[in-house]
């Protein structure tokens, strides 16, 4: 895992304005950092469409625990997930500074579907040029592997650059739900 | 050119006038022959026919021809409209109906194996019509007809339009073809442009046939039926006049001589003709004085003028096209008042109509937050107009349930022949409405029922006279609104539901007890259990895959119930009940901790307050006693893992699903509310006991509970535990 993907699988497009926008030839990719715990995220900027404050979610039974619930987009229903659980740390408490953040993923063939995230706090956007970002080290970030796409370096500190579509992956949430909380509840222990 | 598009037109098309044709033999198999349908099925035969020959479907033309020719003879009281031709023609209709499929399909070249043998049938009817066919024209004024071959002229200048109108104009040459021999044919191109200025979608080319035919001028008319409108066609009977020949040039936009020389060329006249024809015109000429003049004072003299002012065009030919226009007005009216439309359209609309039901509710509950009174009656005027947009659109999706119970005349009449008994299908509330997509998935459990009916239900014609009944049997359908559902019955007056058989079979399956006591409705709700069949003997109606199961499942699908009533001796009535629509129902709002709920409120059977001395009754048991029956029951904060503490007042709410009746013991009842339907996305397809979610009036999300989904759940404890584990 290198940056690489994050021009080939983030977004093609943002990667080409970005191109045209920058002065010297070097790619460079906006991200929307956010805290969770105390750990600085950062994803895509153009695979989120929208931020919104915490609100009270419908909770579906029967779900692992990194599905919070659902909620009411403007009439769409929305799925939600805690991005702590799903790392493997303590579920997040709601605060004031909590938000959702919705992303859009592919669903299927050609359909997209509207997915929320909740963190902790959101930080602000941030251009990191592609020199600046750092393969995953193979241990010690204390979240799944296959989660990061790479580490972001952003005055001195690291961002952690989050594959979005391993993260939501339906079938790794849902089909094997059980496995992965459980392995996650292992790795919090 | 893409002839795709219309061809699809056609093959639709086509399948409308064969419904309609066949609906009409049903109605002359039974008897019933009036001159209205018998033209009507005419016309349809000849418009497939007519229009098959635009495509070059060949095979349609020569087929459709023969039956085209027996309606014909119908319709001139030469043949006499009995059930056996109805038949006949309904296995014609058939052919036909495989044939323009197979069009459809795109093979033209498509054999149908009983096709000969049809047409062979066919021309016993026929028999006589070729001594007749002159007979046939008899009628018409003798000037111009021609009982025998002739040679015909046709002049043809194609419109500028017509293959944007998508006509191929060799394919009407073509079926011009199967009406006589063309014997010489000049095709006219002096009104192309140079090619810069030439426009390639547009038609420049014109015709001059020689075709040598005994039809008469109608036919050869309605060849070019379809293009009539947009092209300039001039049709001279055999042996014409030079002088008509003469106007025929002059009224043509190409040069005189060049249009003599192709007449003289193609045979229609000789050059003596035509010099004497050009004489007297270039005394025309000097008539008009000025030069060209007669071209312009023919071509301002409207050609139907000019025609009949020939006595060219016979008058009854003015009459039919006259009355031909005047249906094409009609037909546009109606067309004007049908709008086709993609059902996805319909479904955004239906969507954001859902929308605004609860946009409008929470402004309702924002104005009673705030309690202005302005506000509270702007809010309702606001919530009533939302609610009557609401009625509207989904009435959009609304089709009559009559084109599907239509079906069954065919399928009554077909397996009635093949059982060898005698049945009527009686049809009531056929404009009945409902969704578009509970009628298009109800027509298969229909049809199982139907067959059933007539294959179980109705007896033996000997049977039936030995019981004292008519021996002719009666099938029904029937529709009609029933508070908020639809209802349609599939009724027979046959040997009714064996009580005592059905409860055999069951007890030997080991479904019931043997000393069971169960009331009618349960004993006969037995047969909708998979595999279950007291069928003596299995024909080859029943046991094509479809079980009474499935009708149930499918039904069940639909979020409907099927019931059966029977009266042994007397018949049985299946009755189906449906929703009205699939996108909106009526829930019931109950709340689990923080958790709200909603039951379809037609599974519910009535509330209860589950009383602390009740609850302390059940310790350690999941049912209670209701009225002396033992009724299980299901924690739903239990079973959904739901925390938080218990309300002092619980309640349970008894539904019933499947025939069992369960009760779901819930912390508060909240009460009844119009549900619009939001279906939960891929995350949550696994959860069981979920149908769906809904929006509330509030702008929280609310779960739609699947309660056979859920009883189903519960029944497998295993898997529910290990669901529990995990989630844990």
């Amino acid at each position: 895992m290198t940056g690489l993907p994050t021009r080939a699988g983030g977004a093609s497009s943002a990667a080409g304005d970005a191109f045209e926008n920058a002065e010297h030839s070097q790619e460079r990719q906006q991200y929307l950092t956010f805290l969770i715990g105390k750990e600085v995220f950062g994803i895509g900027i153009l695979r989120i469409k929208e931020i919104i404050e915490f609100a009270e979610l419908t909770v579906v039974p029967m779900m692992p625990h990194c599905v919070r619930g659902v909620i009411n987009l403007r009439g769409a229903v929305v799925p939600v997930l805690d991005l702590a659980t799903r790392f493997g740390h303590q579920p997040a408490i709601p605060s004031r500074r909590t938000c959702i953040v919705i992303i859009e993923v592919q669903s299927g063939e050609d359909a997209t579907q509207d997915l929320g995230v909740i963190v902790d706090s959101v930080n602000e956007v941030i251009e990191i040029p592609d020199t600046e970002i750092a393969p995953v080290p193979s241990f010690g970030t204390r979240i799944p592997e296959g989660f990061i796409e790479g580490m972001g370096k952003v005055a001195g500190k690291f961002v952690i650059l989050l594959n979005v579509d391993r993260v939501l992956s339906t079938d790794d949430i849902v089909g094997v739900a059980s496995r992965m909380s459980g392995a996650a509840e292992a790795l919090a222990a | 050119m893409n002839l795709d598009l219309a061809l699809d037109t056609y093959v639709a098309e086509s399948r409308e006038l064969l419904e309609q044709m066949e609906e009409a033999l049903l109605a002359f198999a039974k008897g019933d022959c009036d001159a209205d349908r018998v033209n009507a099925v005419f016309r349809a035969a000849h418009t497939i026919k007519g229009s098959a020959g635009l495509f070059g479907l060949d095979a349609i033309v020569e087929f459709t021809h023969g039956v085209e020719s027996v309606l014909d003879r119908v319709r001139d009281g030469l043949v006499i409209m009995d059930p056996v031709l109805a038949n006949l023609l309904l296995e014609c209709s058939d052919c036909m109906r495989q044939l323009v499929d197979a069009a459809g399909a795109g093979d033209t070249g498509a054999v149908v194996e009983e096709a000969p043998a049809l047409r062979q049938r066919l021309s016993v009817y026929l028999g006589e019509a070729r001594e007749t066919s002159c007979a046939g024209a008899r009628a018409q004024p003798p000037a111009r007809v021609a009982g025998s071959a002739g040679d015909w002229h046709i002049s043809l200048r194609f419109g500028r339009d017509v293959l944007r109108n998508g006509m191929d104009p060799v394919s009407f040459l073509r079926y011009l073809a199967t009406v006589g021999d063309i014997v010489s044919i000049a095709t006219l191109a002096d009104a192309l442009p140079s090619v810069e200025e030439m426009d390639p979608e547009s038609c420049y080319l014109g015709f001059e046939i020689q075709l040598c035919t005994a039809a008469d001028k109608q036919t050869i008319e309605d060849v070019f039926e379809f293009v009539r409108d947009d092209c300039q066609i001039r049709i001279l009977p055999p042996s014409s006049k030079a002088a008509d020949y003469v106007d025929l040039i002059t009224a043509l936009p190409e040069a005189d001589t060049r249009l003599g020389e192709i007449l003289v060329s193609s045979g229609a006249l000789t050059q003596a003709e035509l010099e004497a024809a050009l004489a007297s015109q270039s005394d025309c000429d000097q008539l008009a004085d000025v030069p060209g003049a007669q071209e312009a004072t023919a071509t301002n003299r409207r050609l139907g003028e000019i025609l009949v002012s020939q006595e060219v065009v016979r008058e009854p030919v003015v009459q039919a096209a006259l009355d031909k226009q005047k249906q094409g007005r009609e037909a546009k009216g109606q067309e004007a008042r049908f709008i086709r439309l993609d059902a996805e359209k319909l479904d955004r609309l239906i969507n954001q109509v859902g929308e605004l039901v609860i946009a409008g509710a929470g402004i309702g509950l924002a104005a009673k937050r705030v309690g202005a009174t302005e506000m509270l009656e702007a809010a309702s005027t606001l919530e009533s107009l939302v609610e009557s947009v609401r009625d509207s659109a989904l009435q959009l999706r609304m089709v009559p349930i009559g084109a599907t119970f239509n079906r069954f005349q065919r399928v009554v009449h077909d397996v009635a022949q093949e059982l060898g008994k005698d049945i009527g299908l009686v049809i009531n509330g056929a404009e009945t409405e409902l969704d578009k997509t509970m009628v298009d998935r109800i027509g298969d459990p229909l049809m199982h029922l139907v067959r059933n009916a007539m294959d179980h239900g109705i007896e033996q014609t000997d049977v039936r006279i030995a019981a004292g009944k008519s021996a002719k049997g009666m099938l029904s359908l029937n529709a009609f609104h029933e508070s908020g559902s639809i209802v349609i019955e599939v009724s027979d007056d046959g040997g009714g539901l064996r009580r005592d058989r059905i409860l055999a079979k069951a007890v030997e399956r080991g479904l019931v007890a043997p000393d069971a006591d169960l009331p009618d409705r349960e004993v006969f709700d037995l047969i909708f259990e998979p595999g279950f069949s007291t069928a003596a003997k299995v024909s080859n109606l029943s046991g094509r895959g479809v079980g009474m199961d499935v009708v149930k499942r499918s039904v069940g699908d639909l979020r409907g119930t099927v019931e059966v009533d029977s009266v042994e001796g007397r018949g049985t009535t299946i009755r189906i009940r449906l929703p009205l629509t699939l996108a909106i129902i009526d829930g019931f709002l109950v709340a689990v901790g923080k958790s709200v709920f909603v039951v379809p409120l037609d599974i519910v059977e009535e509330c209860l307050e589950l009383t602390p001395e009740a609850r302390a009754e059940t310790s350690g048991r999941d049912f209670l006693n209701l009225r002396g029956q033992a009724l299980p029951f299901i924690e739903l904060n239990q079973l959904f893992d739901i925390a938080g503490p218990r309300s002092p007042r619980e309640n349970i709410l008894v539904v019933r699903s499947a025939g069992r009746r369960v009760g779901l013991v819930v912390d508060q009842l909240i009460g009844e509310a119009q549900t619009v339907i939001k279906p939960l996305g891929a995350w949550f397809q696994t959860v069981k006991g979920i149908g769906g979610s809904t929006i509330m009036s509030d702008g929280r999300v609310a779960l739609i509970l699947d309660v056979p989904g859920l009883l189903e759940h519960v029944h497998r404890p295993a898997s529910r535990r290990e669901v529990l584990k995990s989630a844990a």
